[in-house]
Parts: C-alpha cells; sequence; structure tokens
C-alpha cells in the first residue's frame, strides 16, 4: 500500500499542516464544468498533474486506466465522465486527486481527474453545510452530502466513498449499459 | 548481571527463560539443541547453563558432559529442565556432572529464584 | 517481579501442533511389532515437550492427557510394551483427541470430557495389560500421599554435611547452601577440617572440608532436604532433630493437608490461564507468518551488504565523474544489476516452504481410508523438500486431496481383484523442479480410467461427436468437465462427479494447469504443473498500438507473421489460422482491450501462439518488444478482477503492464464461440 506521505504536487505543504492543526471541518475544493465541489481533506492522499494511464479492457468509459503510484496500481476515475459530463481535452490544468475510498474490503486508492484544484475550505460550523437540494444540480445528489455557500459561490461537497465506490461504478454502468442497449434497439 | 545459556528445543519454553531472565537484568544466551549449545559454548563462557535433557541432535546429557569437558565451563553450575516423571533423569544430569535441575512446570517467579539461588 | 507468560502461549500452541504433525507422522512410520528406538524416541519427544510446554501455561488436562501418552511411549522405548497396532491406533486417536484439545483451550472452549476420559482409559488399559502397578499409578497422573516425613521439631535441625571430594566438579557450592540455609533459620556453622592435605598434596578443585550445622526454627524437614536435594549424592549427609522430644501430632495433618509445589503452581497459573488464552486467540486472529531458516536470511542479508558495496561504489564514482570512467560506470552498474537479481531471488526463496507441509498429511489419511475401504494400499513419498510459494501451498491442499482420495475410492482395486499385481497397491505422491516450473505428480497402479465409459458419457452429454475419432488425451480430458465422473458408485469417499473440474479450476486459479494420464489395469497419473512463485513471471512484452501487455513465456508457443490467405472467416465473426494442420483461433488483442492506433492489418503484425489447458488461440499484436522477469501487482486490491488480465507490473518506463491470464482469455473466447 502507498505510504500515509502526503505530497502535494500542486497546491504545497500548507495543506497538510492545515489538515491536522485546524479544528474545524477542512475540504479541499477543486473544479469541473465551472462549479465548485469539496472533498474531505482527510481522504486526500495526494495531488498530481495528469499522465496518460493504461487503458484496462471491459471498464466503464470513466474508468481512463490504470496508473503507478509508488508501486501500486490505482484506477483513475474521469470525474466529468463519472457525472455524465461533456469530456474535455486534458490541459496542463488537469489534476489527478489521489484519495482513499473507504469500502467493505477496506480501504482503496483512486485517482480522480478534475479539471483544476481550487483551496482548501475551512469550516467551523457544521451548521453551514446545508443539506443537499434534490434538483438543479448536474451531479447526482447521492452522492452530495451537502451545501456550502462562501462568498456567493456554493460548493457541492461530494461523498468520495459513494462516488468512486468501485461496485457502484460498476453496478451503474451495467444498467446503463442495458438502457444503452434498448435505446438502439 | 549474568551471562546465562538456555538450551531448549521447545521455542515456548526458550522465548520465556529468555524473556524472565533479560527482564531480570541477565545476558542471555540460547541454542536448540546441544550441538547448537556447545557450539556456543566454546565461543563464549557463561555463569549458568539452564537445558532440557531431551532433545535432537545432542541431548543434554551428552550437553553437559561435552561441557564439563571444556576448560571454561568445568565449574560453571549446569541445571537441567525436567519433569516430575524423570526422576532418573535428574540422576541421569548429575552423573553426568549437572549441578542442579529445575522441575518442570515452573513459571517465572520460581525459575528466577532458583537463578537467583546458584548465582548467589 | 511479575512476569505475564501468556505473551509465549501462542508460540506454544504452535510448537504443540508441530509436535502433533510429527508425533503422527512417526506413529504412521512405525512398523508393527519392531521397536524403532529412534522414531519412538522421537515422538516420545514430541509428546514430551508438549507435557513440558502445557504444565508451564497450566493447562492441567493437556498435561495430564499427554502424561499418559508419554508413559505408554515411554514404555515402548523401554521396550517393556509391545507397538501393536492397537496402540499404535489409540495413539493416534490420542493426537487427533490432543489436537482438539489444544485447539478448544486455544479458543476458550470447552474440551471433550468424555472422550478425553475415554482415550486415557483406554491407553491405561494399555499399560495394565503389559501388567506393572507402577504403569497405572503413572499413567493417571496422581501421585499417592507423600510418604509422611518426620515433623519439624520445636528447636531446629542438627546437620551434619560431609562433601565428596568432587562435589564442586558439577557446579555446586557449599556456600550456596549455607546461604539458603541461612535463608530457614537461625544458622551456625562449624567447620571440619580433619581431612584437609597438606598444601603440597592439595587438589584447589576438590572439597576437602567438612561442616556441622546448626539451624534454629521452624523450617520443616522436607525445606531443609530441598535444600540439600541436588547435592544428595555428592555428600554423606545427616539431618537430625535438635530437640530430643518430638511434639506429638497435635497438628498431625500438617503433610498431609498442605498441597505439594507442584499442585499449588498449577492452582495460581489456572487463575492466570483466562487472561493467557484471550491473549492467545488476539494473536491467532493476525495475519501469517512464515518460519523461515536462518541459513536464508542469512543470504539475503549478505546480498544486501554486496549491494551497499555496489552503492557506495556508485557514489564514489558520481563524485567528480568524468567520460574516462565510463567503463567503471558501466562494471559497477552490470554488479548492480547482478545484486538485484540475486537479491531478488532470495528475498523470494523467503516465502518458499517446502512441500512436505502438505505432503505430511498424507500418510494419516491413506491409512485412515485404505483402512475404512478395506483395501492394501502403500504410500510412497518423494520430493516432499521441493520448496513452493507459500502462497501456492495453501492452495493446492485441498485438490491434492481430492486426487488422492480419488485414486484410493476408485484407482486401486479391492483386493483379490487386482489379477498379476501386488496386492498391495501403491500411491505416489512426488514433486520436484524443472524448467522453472514446480511439478506434482498424483499416481496410482490401479485400474486406470475407463475409457469406454468416459466416452459414453460423452457422447451422451453431447461433448463428444458420434462417430468420429478421438485421441486418449482427448477422452481422459473430459473428467474435467463439471458432471462427468465415471465412479459406478457413490462413495463418502470421494463423493459425485463434483470434484475434478473444481481440481482444475482451483489449480488454474494459482497460475498452473493439470493433466492426466492413465492406462486401463495399470494405473493412472496426474501431473499437475505450478509455477514457481506467485509473485514474478518471465514475460514477454507486446505492443498493441500505444499500450504495452506482458505475456507470460511459459505459455507462448511461438510467433508467426501471417499470410492473408491462411486466414479462414468462419461463421460469425471468429477468424481461424492455418496453421500447421490445425485450424488456429485469432483473438485480435485491440479489439479485446479497445487499443488505439494498432495496426489492424493481419499481415503487418504478429501472431503469437499461446497455449493453456491442452488448448492454442493465436494472440494478433503489433509486435513483440523485451523479454523480462515483472513483479506481479494486483489489479483488485484498488480496483476489481478484470477477466483476461492476471494482474498487473510497473515497466521500466514507470507505467503499468497489464499481464494476460491466457487461460481465462481462451475460456472467454471458447465461450464465444
Amino acid at each position: 500500500m502507498a505510504t500515509k506521505t502526503t505530497e502535494l504536487a500542486t497546491v504545497g505543504t500548507h495543506l497538510k499542516r492545515e489538515a491536522t492543526t485546524a479544528e474545524g471541518l477542512q475540504y479541499l475544493t477543486f473544479t469541473l464544468a465551472g462549479e465548485s465541489y469539496g472533498i474531505d481533506i482527510l481522504q486526500v492522499q495526494e495531488i498530481r498533474g495528469w499522465v496518460p494511464v493504461t487503458k484496462v479492457p471491459n471498464a466503464p468509459s470513466f474508468v481512463r486506466g490504470v496508473m503507478n503510484l509508488r508501486g501500486a496500481i490505482v484506477p483513475v476515475i474521469d470525474l466529468r465522465l463519472r457525472f455524465g459530463l461533456e469530456s474535455v481535452e486534458y490541459t496542463k490544468t488537469t489534476v489527478v486527486i489521489v484519495v482513499t475510498v473507504r469500502s467493505e474490503q477496506g480501504g482503496r486508492i483512486v485517482g480522480m481527474v478534475v479539471d483544476g484544484v481550487s483551496d482548501v475550505l475551512n469550516i467551523n460550523n457544521a451548521a453551514d453545510i446545508k443539506d443537499p437540494p434534490d434538483f438543479g444540480t448536474a451531479v447526482n445528489t447521492e452522492f452530495i452530502s451537502g451545501l456550502v455557500t462562501i462568498e456567493a459561490e456554493m460548493v457541492m461537497l461530494l461523498d468520495v466513498d459513494r462516488l468512486l465506490s468501485i461496485e457502484e461504478m460498476f453496478a451503474m454502468e451495467s444498467i446503463r449499459g442495458v438502457d444503452a442497449a434498448r435505446a438502439t434497439a | 548481571m549474568a551471562t546465562i545459556l538456555i538450551v531448549d528445543d521447545s521455542a515456548s519454553m526458550r522465548q520465556m527463560v529468555e524473556f524472565t531472565l533479560k527482564e531480570a537484568g541477565h545476558q542471555v544466551m540460547v541454542a536448540e539443541d546441544g550441538l547448537a549449545a556447545l557450539n556456543l559454548a566454546k565461543g563464549a563462557a557463561s555463569d549458568l547453563v539452564i537445558t532440557d535433557v531431551n532433545m535432537p541432535n545432542m541431548d543434554g546429557i551428552t550437553l553437559i558432559r561435552e561441557l564439563r569437558a571444556l576448560p571454561a565451563y568445568k565449574f560453571t553450575p549446569i541445571l537441567t529442565l525436567t519433569t516430575e516423571s524423570t526422576t532418573d533423569k535428574k540422576m541421569e544430569g548429575k552423573g553426568a556432572g549437572a549441578t542442579g535441575w529445575i522441575v518442570k512446570p515452573f513459571n517465572p517467579e520460581k525459575l528466577l529464584a532458583t537463578v537467583n539461588k546458584v548465582l548467589g | 517481579m511479575a512476569i505475564d507468560i501468556g505473551q509465549f502461549v501462542q508460540t506454544f500452541f504452535e510448537e504443540s501442533l508441530e509436535g502433533l504433525d510429527i508425533m503422527e507422522a512417526g506413529l504412521l512410520a512405525l512398523p508393527p511389532g519392531a521397536a524403532d528406538l529412534e522414531q519412538i524416541n522421537t515422538i516420545f519427544r514430541a509428546a514430551h515437550s508438549i507435557k513440558g510446554g502445557s504444565g508451564t501455561f497450566g493447562f492441567k488436562e493437556v498435561t495430564d492427557f499427554t502424561h499418559v501418552m508419554e508413559t505408554l511411549l515411554d514404555k515402548m522405548r523401554e521396550g517393556q510394551l509391545a507397538v501393536t497396532g492397537e496402540a499404535v491406533n489409540s495413539l493416534l486417536e490420542s493426537v487427533d483427541c490432543l489436537r482438539e484439545m489444544l485447539m478448544a483451550v486455544r479458543q476458550n472452549t470447552d474440551i471433550d470430557n468424555a472422550r478425553v476420559g475415554d482415550l486415557q482409559g483406554r491407553l491405561t488399559q494399555l499399560l495394565e495389560r503389559k501388567g506393572a502397578a507402577s504403569g497405572t499409578a503413572d499413567a493417571t497422573g496422581h501421585r499417592g500421599p507423600v510418604a509422611s516425613q518426620p515433623l519439624p521439631p520445636a528447636g531446629g535441625w542438627l546437620i551434619g554435611f560431609r562433601p565428596h571430594l568432587d562435589l564442586m566438579h558439577r557446579g555446586n557450592d557449599p556456600v550456596r547452601i549455607f546461604r539458603e540455609l541461612a535463608a530457614l533459620g537461625d544458622l551456625t556453622v562449624r567447620p571440619d577440617f580433619s581431612r584437609l592435605p597438606r598444601l603440597a598434596e592439595m587438589q584447589p578443585e576438590d572439597c576437602y572440608l567438612a561442616w556441622e550445622l546448626e539451624l534454629r526454627g521452624d523450617a520443616g524437614h522436607e525445606a531443609v532436604t530441598e535444600v540439600f536435594a541436588w547435592v544428595e549424592d555428592d555428600c554423606d549427609l545427616s539431618i537430625e532433630a535438635l530437640v530430643e522430644t518430638i511434639v506429638p501430632p497435635a497438628t498431625g495433618k500438617t503433610a498431609a493437608e498442605e498441597p505439594g509445589q507442584g499442585e499449588l503452581l498449577l492452582e495460581r497459573r489456572g487463575g492466570d490461564r483466562r487472561k493467557s488464552d484471550r491473549r492467545g486467540s488476539g494473536a491467532a486472529a493476525d495475519g501469517g507468518s512464515i518460519r523461515v531458516g536462518i541459513d536464508k536470511v542469512d543470504a539475503v542479508i549478505n546480498l544486501v551488504g554486496e549491494l551497499v558495496t555496489t552503492q557506495s561504489m556508485l557514489s564514489a564514482l558520481g563524485v567528480d565523474f568524468d567520460m574516462d570512467r565510463i567503463d567503471k560506470l558501466h562494471e559497477a552498474l552490470d554488479q548492480l544489476d547482478r545484486n538485484t537479481r540475486d537479491l531478488q531471488e532470495h528475498v523470494m526463496r523467503i516465502r518458499m516452504l517446502p512441500v512436505s507441509s502438505v505432503f505430511s498429511r498424507f500418510p494419516r489419511m491413506v491409512h485412515d481410508i485404505s483402512e475404512k475401504l478395506g483395501k492394501r494400499v502403500e504410500l510412497q513419498i518423494s520430493g516432499e523438500q521441493t520448496e513452493i510459494d507459500k502462497t501456492v501451498i495453501e492452495k493446492i491442499g485441498d485438490p491434492l486431496i481430492h486426487l488422492v482420495r480419488n485414486s484410493l475410492d476408485h484407482g486401486i482395486e479391492p483386493p483379490g481383484e487386482r489379477g498379476t499385481k501386488p496386492q498391495t497397491g501403491i500411491i505416489t505422491l512426488n514433486a520436484y523442479h524443472k524448467s522453472g516450473s514446480i511439478f506434482i505428480e498424483v499416481g496410482d497402479d490401479g485400474r486406470g480410467l475407463d475409457r469406454d465409459a468416459l466416452r459414453r458419457k460423452g457422447l451422451d452429454s453431447g461433448l463428444l461427436r458420434p462417430g468420429e475419432e478421438y485421441s486418449d488425451e482427448q477422452i481422459h480430458e473430459l473428467i474435467f468437465h463439471p458432471g462427468l465422473s465415471t465412479a459406478k458408485q457413490i462413495s463418502d469417499v470421494s463423493g459425485r462427479g463434483v470434484g475434478m473440474d473444481v481440481v482444475r479450476r482451483n489449480i488454474q486459479d494459482v497460475g498452473g494447469n493439470i493433466q492426466i494420464a492413465s492406462q486401463p489395469g495399470r494405473g493412472s497419473m496426474i501431473t499437475i504443473c505450478l509455477p514457481l512463485t506467485l509473485a514474478i513471471l518471465d514475460g514477454q512484452l507486446v505492443s498493441v498500438g500505444q499500450d504495452c501487455y506482458i505475456i507470460p513465456l511459459l505459455s507462448i508457443v511461438e510467433s508467426v507473421q501471417i499470410r492473408a490467405e491462411a486466414i479462414n472467416r468462419m461463421a460469425g465473426k471468429c477468424e481461424v489460422l492455418r496453421f500447421r494442420g490445425q485450424h488456429l483461433p485469432i483473438l485480435r488483442l485491440y479489439e479485446l482491450f479497445g487499443a488505439e492506433d494498432a495496426v489492424t492489418d493481419l499481415e503487418k503484425g504478429l501472431l503469437v501462439v499461446v497455449e493453456a489447458d491442452g488448448r492454442q488461440v493465436g494472440l494478433f499484436v503489433d509486435d513483440l518488444q523485451g523479454q523480462q522477469q515483472v513483479s506481479i501487482k494486483s489489479l483488485e486490491k484498488n480496483f476489481r478482477r478484470v477477466s483476461g488480465v492476471a494482474g498487473a507490473t510497473i515497466l521500466g518506463d514507470g507505467r503499468v503492464g497489464l499481464i494476460l491470464d491466457i487461460s481465462g482469455l481462451i475460456r472467454v473466447n471458447n465461450a464465444a464461440m
């Protein structure tokens, strides 16, 4: 397994320090198709620039492939495709956030491709987190654990464990496959 | 603090004796049969030898004879580890040159008491 | 100082279970009637160790039970008791019983006292038959009341202690004895110099002095004799009461009432036991461990030493390097390469265990089952020192059991049906290394496979086509199909036709394959081929578009260029190549794996012919790259199992390469057809 050492290639080392010292909740925020999302910083292992990965056969399209993370084989998920958004060319600012996903089989390490990393969000008062709306988001609300508004900007907090659950991703894909087959029939 | 050589083919016994004696501040050498013990003894003197009797490769009785033939072990106290049922083994050990015996089963307290008795 | 011995309980269980295996193997190898002293001694020693350990850790039931076994074995060793089949069988059952007792103690569950009592009774009976009353007394583990001791006098003891000259030759020291006595009461020591020779005649190592000791206090006779226990035979000793008038036994029961020291200890440790048990089971829950021979560890340490040397050589070169020293650099890099390979090889060996750990269970199994079936069978084991990766060892146990049971049940004929062959059937179990793989063979000299019956079943189930000729291999192959068993009767030994397909699947799961050869009336031989290790394989790198895949070298038959006219398109999409008189299905890897920018014109790429489970297919790739050893990484750990892929590895440029699962690909292809 990869070590717990947090290497924050793009955002610098302040991330880790804040994560361990602040008392409130901390979220790493990133952008995807113009929207802001946040994930629990304790689940973030590291942030890396995009490098080509090795494709895996018979996988859903949002599984870009697998990469080498210090000797461990780690799947890389394109979050735009995962949300059913339009895909874009990867650029220099495209980053892979490596997160630890908790599952019944234990912790899994998964990389997710996002448009860019923004900042660390401190939430000192849990009451600032509002329930997710059941409409009007590009993302299926079952993956959103809450909403926070910061300076008139809305940040959707994601439930990474559900979002990147391998079982769920493959279950969903097989349903989509059936739908697609019906559509073409 | 003394240097003590422990010889037993049973790992759990070895571990227990070693741990107990180290806790008491002694230096410990460990061997899993008579042959290994003899080789250790040829390289280093010790203040006390505690050996099992029934072991593969070289049993405790032969080991005691061999040890007594080494100048450095001529007067070293040697205790055999023995069970009650083998009273004759105690005597066989004595005949070979053992100082005394510790009767199995024993607990760490009893072991330490005996060791302290011998070491003074 | 309180020392918790619970931390060693786990070791005790491990070594006791090993000891039981030794006893079992020894008992099975014991020829009835003849007392093989060495063998019995080995068995005795194992029992003895278990008894000693269990006593120390306070497992009294185990101690008592082992004590009876030990006594019986001791009598056998002394030649006082015959090694009969009955005795051996009782001891074998006792081994099983003891194993269960240990498990029960380990898991803190109840011991089956009825069974223990029954066996203990049978063992005791065996001892009694020998006719020695002392044997029974010993066997029950209870000792009669201690012979009545003189009661402690009010005043104390007068001790005459006259050491033999050589007392100190055994490491004893009168001063120690005095020190101990002084701890028991008020001691006065009066030396006796009468034996002292003249200085010129004196041997410095001898003990010439004698003593008269007066111990005042209420120390018991037993306590005093205890002090002299070790030197009893090395001196003349007299212990007399100091006071003439002995107090009448008003408290006459003291000696009998006071429990012996040994019992007291057991009781106390009985109280500790629950604590140590909990600790023991906790330790049992954590991951597996390997016992590694010190020589293997030393070898690795040596290699690390060499690696360090090479590293310092390279660092030294790195300081003001110039092109003149390029040769030196190459040399050092070569050395690094060698070190790395050696180190890798030796580290892998740490995971390797002798196959004997699996084979060792078979003598007992064959003994029990052949007895049950009324067959006479001899098991011949060879190559048990062959080492196999620990993971593989764990996986092949069940398949092997199944194969041996099959041989016992269906292979070996009952006595009287073996024709001109010896009435005792032979089952062989053999393991050996050959060309980077490990082979395990299970053979028997029984009746062999029933070719006609198999053929009929093949036809009935539609696996064979009527009117076609099939080779023996093709017919024998049928036993690996689900639902096909030639056993005429269902028995509880090897059961129904479930089995051989499961066996094959299990073997394939660890990257191996299985084959059978059989001759009617002469027997069968099943050969299992296993990879040396699951962690590393020799791979052929192939390129497909931008991607690079690894094909296990062992499964590659050859690589060929394709001529378009040799290709046939079967019904549907399946392409086959006419090749050396057979039709070879073609799998286009870029299609299967969705690779981009790959060569799609069959004439412009290469066909790698691979084989698994006796079938061949051609994998179409762009080109061959190098061959290299790759370490196998799990895809499942962070992702999931992918069909057609055995695992992944890190390539030289740091990218991930997928390792193809050839037998999986062939299965998928067959299903598609």
